[in-house]
């Protein structure tokens, strides 16, 4: 267990590491998202990725759009890209940004062709680049080269306990071996902000925070709801959890340590190595989504009570501490660290049987969310089309 | 379940803290009245509770006295301030402790 694993990953033009080589087929709106899975069948081996938006969005919102749909072809674990849409220059917009990395990328937009004659231009690129994907060959890697992402889902407080800090000491071997890790879920660091705001390295970092969690409590009290007042929830109390502050501080041990270098908007990547948090809904798909689309390759995900979540992207990489779910869940969990509620191992000695898992998984092992076609592929919309 | 290869306390324990210090454990199985024992997250050293209620899995008890107004320390940090007084031993929840920094919230 003691020996560090050799790993290898797909180094891409633009210098980033991927641990999956997808091509993916990469829908600008929901119009085309028929031929774009139709495309998927044509060429088995690529990637469909179909998803809700894309059309009559506005201002911010469809910034966030454009930065997710880029962000996912950008995203190292891509080898090249079919970017379908409706007209030609949001298609060619999001082409671009992806080509920028020196990958293949190949735009097609179904205005004056129809679906038919799209999938035939775009299943003939998707079988190109599909066979110039195949000879792509794995070198080694470091720990720094592969962006980590982390969320937890369905808590309880196995997850305090076990699973989360099992999550931290990977995070914080990340760290120090000068890697990136993304956390995200503004909503659910509430009542722990200021701890969050105290780890920040500098005063730039810390205003950049403080900003996002400002913004995101006034638009909660815009709508008139009481977040707090439904906060804890019945379930949490029902499972232990007393204050808002405690089911915080479950959400924060698996952030482990390290300073917190950046603030980043959604979907924004990272410029600086280290621990950086990033603005994110706590629902799983949306946050794996934009963690995806900032370049994030494999994520952790702590779980209590059981998610099944997985992405399309990054493999995501689920433990638990429950016994009960490690035992009616075990199709779903990469690792059950229960043994810490029992003292069979010690913390460390549980980092270290995560930190294989990771490594596994970075050497091509399917995680059990990639087993079981999980591939939840979800886009944040901060407000209202037109 | 039944693991053999204990550490620590040298038996499946009965409750977890977080870190040194926190005035809180959590109850890692359906607990009753009477003597308890557990340890720390971090670190193999064994503790042992008089426990003056059932604790649920999942659940807290104190690991000393509480006062009325005084902080609930749990990860290392205030997670509540105690509405009663809280004798070591006795379960704590909702009934007992609440937000220190929210008074719109459920608890």
């Amino acid at each position: 267990m003691a020996e560090q694993r050799r790993l290898t990953g797909y180094r891409r033009p633009d210098g980033s590491v991927g641990i999956r080589n997808h091509v993916v087929i990469l829908p600008v709106d929901d119009l085309s998202n028929a031929a774009a899975e139709a495309v998927a069948k044509v060429v088995p081996g690529t990637l469909a990725l179909p998803h809700a938006y894309g059309r009559l969005q506005f201002g911010s919102d469809l910034e966030l759009t454009f930065r997710t749909l880029i962000g996912t072809g950008v995203n190292p674990n891509v080898a090249a890209a079919v970017v379908i849409g409706i007209e030609p220059n949001w298609t060619e917009r999001v082409a671009d940004g992806i080509a920028k990395t020196g990958k293949p990328v190949h735009a097609v937009s179904i205005e004056r062709k129809g679906d038919l004659k799209v999938v035939e231009e775009a299943s003939r690129a998707a079988a190109h680049l599909l066979q110039g994907a195949s000879e792509l060959v794995r070198e080694p890697v470091e720990r720094r080269d592969v962006m980590l992402s982390i969320k937890c889902g369905e808590s309880d407080t196995t997850s305090g306990l076990g699973s989360c800090p099992t999550t931290a000491e990977v995070v914080d071997r990340w760290v120090d071996a000068g890697g990136t890790v993304l956390f995200g879920e503004t909503s659910e660091l509430s009542g722990g902000e200021h701890l969050i705001a105290e780890r920040c390295v500098d005063d730039e970092a810390r205003a950049k925070f403080q900003r996002i969690y400002d913004d995101y409590i006034e638009v909660i009290e815009r709508t008139g709801a009481n977040l707090l007042g439904s906060q804890p929830t019945q379930g949490n109390i029902a499972g232990g959890l007393s204050t808002i502050e405690e089911k915080a501080m479950g959400n924060i041990a698996k952030t482990g340590s390290k300073p917190v270098v950046d603030a980043l908007t959604p979907a924004e990547a990272p410029t600086k190595p280290g621990l950086n948090f990033m603005d994110t809904s706590s629902a799983a798909a949306e946050c794996i989504t934009l963690m995806a689309a900032a370049g994030a390759v494999v994520h952790l995900f702590p779980t209590g009570q059981g998610n099944v979540i997985g992405n399309p992207i990054e493999p995501v990489v689920k433990l638990t501490a429950n016994p009960t779910t490690a035992q009616t869940m075990s199709e779903h969990m990469d690792l059950d660290c229960s043994g810490l509620l029992r003292r069979e191992c010690t913390l460390e000695e549980a980092g270290s049987q995560l930190l294989d898992v990771v490594d596994r998984t970075i050497n091509g092992r399917l995680c059990s969310a990639e087993v079981l076609g999980h591939r939840e592929f979800v886009f944040t919309k901060l407000h209202i089309s037109a | 379940m039944g693991g053999t290869s204990h550490r620590g306390a040298g038996r499946e324990p009965d409750f977890l803290a977080h870190h040194e210090g926190d005035k809180v454990a959590v109850a890692v199985r359906d607990l009753s009245p009477g003597a308890a024992e557990g340890g720390y997250l971090k670190g193999a050293s064994s503790v042992a509770v008089e426990l003056r209620s059932e604790v649920p899995l999942g659940h807290k008890f104190t690991l000393v006295d509480i006062a009325e107004g005084e902080d609930v320390v749990e990860y290392g940090v205030r997670v509540a301030v105690a509405t009663k007084p809280i004798a070591k031993g006795e379960y704590v929840h909702v009934h007992n402790v609440r937000s220190a920094r929210w008074l719109n919230s459920v608890a």
